[in-house]
């Protein structure tokens, strides 16, 4: 009889924080994400890093927080260039709420290549 | 002016039934459920507590003629009906700020549920909740970090916490509890707990724990990549010993240690709490005892005021119940005050059961720890009830996953960021529960696994302690 078991072996993976075990997200789960932050009334600040930091607290920001930024496709493009720019770097994506002084949404958009 | 001694026993409504007082911004305002003897007054009933709970006692005394007793005596200023409730009534009691000692929450419950609970005029009483003036606030030291340095200190932001206690609760010697802890962060879990009743036993002395659940936390951070925790439970026989466990949790490079607040006691509490506050370290606090407490609708003290009393004597995490799981506690009353712990201000509202705005100044907020009797099914309904700022506890819900505790706490982390996903892209998640969880069980063997194992466990009991309505 061949061996059988129901039991899986469970591998540790390498996550970068919240929703590091969910599948990468379409293009359109990405829009619904940018679209809460900017209904909590939180400014999108896009930030990137290259992976043997991606443990530091501190990520490099691209340009500034895009305060007050109200559309959308301006930040789908800002995501889009700093990859480009940084094409082996991590890129996430970020709602900074200003009032609790805290990130109220934090997620990698883009992982390195 | 002077007044004469007149020796005897007088009426309490005399002295401390006032119902034309206006409270002052600094008064400490209380309200207690009073179910009185059959036949004595409300207004002496209430006068009663008022006086046993401040500056009274049952026979005049000459003594009291020696200071101005009007300026330090509590008083009834307002009495209601209980809805639903004949045999009982609210007394709302104001006390003046310059009967408690500064920063001591200590003192402050020493006055209000002291002898006061042992009067033989009253059948049952319950202080449901204090309204905290600013000026006594600002004397407490509070949290010691605070939401917002936690997120910090720990990296998580944009969804709850996730968290479990390691079982089996006791019996495991320290390297074993080390793996548990080790297969439970790796999985996916931000933190890890000490059971409440683990301290230092002779199967399991707290050195050795210490040290094995430093390498797991370590090597978990390592592999994962994401930043880990386990509460070292500090809780011990006296203080000396709390703070030689505290030091060698920070001596280990640990971000969170633990400790229970009601049976520790809150003179401990404050000591700890400082003592984080000082050394950089995060503090999570359990409540064994509090049902003792709390519990019965007509005796005791009700929850939220254990809640604030913890939020002004410091900590970062606290457990509130699930509203869910196994453990008792009914939906608006939760939410009334897991407002109270995080918040800056809380508005007046029965229908949550606060009876007082409550100004929390600039005091740091605290997590909610939901815990007891939770699994993956849940899990849509605790992100809709507590939203991102508390910590999510699955022990049996992680440990008892088919292919063990790593398995577990994946399931949970995948089932936690599927419905955050959705409730950020404007899903009605608690609606939409079954087919959030399904979906995400596609991409994730251990989710569809787990929903599979705990797919009928429910603990649909009714709550003893309710909130009061007609």
């Amino acid at each position: 009889m061949p061996f059988k078991s129901t039991v899986g072996d469970y591998q540790t993976v390498a996550t970068l924080e919240t929703f590091g075990f969910l599948p990468p997200m379409s293009q359109d789960e990405i829009y619904d994400q940018i679209a809460y932050i900017i209904a909590q009334g939180w400014s999108p600040l896009v930030e990137h890093v290259h992976p043997s930091r991606s443990m530091a607290t501190y990520w490099s920001y691209w340009k500034l927080p895009f305060f007050g930024e109200k559309d959308l496709g301006v930040i789908v493009s800002e995501l889009e260039a700093c990859h480009r720019a940084y094409p082996d770097h991590h890129v996430r994506l970020v709602g900074y709420d200003a009032y609790t002084q805290s990130q109220g949404s934090c997620f990698v958009v883009f992982e390195a290549r | 002016m002077s007044k004469k001694y007149d020796a005897g026993v007088k009426e309490y409504r005399d002295t401390y039934w006032t119902p034309d007082y206006v409270p002052l911004d600094t008064d400490l305002l209380a309200c207690f459920k009073v179910t009185g003897q059959e036949g004595v007054p409300k207004e002496e009933v209430a006068a009663a507590v008022a006086a046993e709970s401040s500056t009274g006692t049952w026979s005049t005394v000459w003594s009291e003629l020696l200071t101005d007793l009007d300026f330090y005596k509590g008083r009834c200023y307002r009495i209601e009906d209980v809805p639903g409730d004949k045999e009982s009534f609210y007394a709302f009691i104001a006390y003046p700020l310059d009967l408690f000692e500064e920063g001591s929450i200590t003192n402050v419950l020493t006055s209000l549920v002291g002898n006061v609970f042992g009067f033989k005029a009253l059948r049952h009483l319950r202080l449901e909740d204090i309204r905290f003036p600013m000026a006594f606030i600002k004397t407490c030291p509070g949290p010691p970090n605070g939401i917002c340095v936690e997120r910090d200190r720990m990296n998580k932001y944009g969804r709850p916490l996730l968290g479990c206690t390691i079982k089996p609760k006791l019996g495991l010697s320290g390297k074993n509890y080390g793996r548990v802890v080790y297969e439970c962060l790796r999985g996916g879990l931000d933190f890890t707990k000490d059971d409440e009743n683990i301290n230092s036993q002779p199967f399991q002395r707290w050195q050795n724990r210490f040290e094995f659940v430093a390498e797991a936390v370590k090597s978990a951070e390592q592999e994962t990549g994401e930043r880990k925790g386990h509460y070292l439970n500090c809780t011990a026989a006296t203080p000396e010993e709390m703070y030689e466990r505290a030091e060698f949790a920070k001596e280990l490079g640990q971000p969170i240690i633990m400790h229970d607040y009601i049976t520790g006691g809150f003179t401990a509490n404050t000591g700890l709490s400082k003592w984080c506050r000082k050394n950089g370290m995060l503090l999570h606090i359990h409540r064994a005892m509090h049902a003792v407490i709390d519990r019965h609708p007509k005796h005791g003290i009700h929850f939220r005021v254990l809640a604030k009393c913890l939020r002004l004597s410091g900590g970062d995490q606290l457990h509130t119940g699930t509203v869910v799981g196994k453990l008792e506690g009914d939906r608006q009353t939760t939410l009334g005050f897991i407002d109270q712990l995080r918040e800056s201000f809380v508005p007046e509202d029965r229908s949550r059961g606060n009876f007082f705005d409550q100004d929390w100044g600039s005091m740091p907020g605290v997590f909610a720890v939901a815990s007891g009797g939770i699994h993956v099914w849940h899990m849509p309904a605790l992100v809709a009830i507590f939203g991102d700022d508390s910590v999510l506890q699955f022990g049996g819900g992680t440990h008892g996953h088919p292919w063990g505790s790593a398995a577990g706490a994946a399931a949970n982390r995948v089932a936690l960021e599927a419905c955050v996903k959705a409730r950020n892209a404007g899903r009605e998640i608690e609606k939409e529960s079954r087919d959030i969880l399904m979906e995400a069980a596609k991409h994730s063997p251990e989710l569809a696994i787990a929903l599979e194992t705990w797919k009928e466990i429910k603990f649909e009991f009714d709550t003893v302690d309710k909130l009061d309505v007609g």
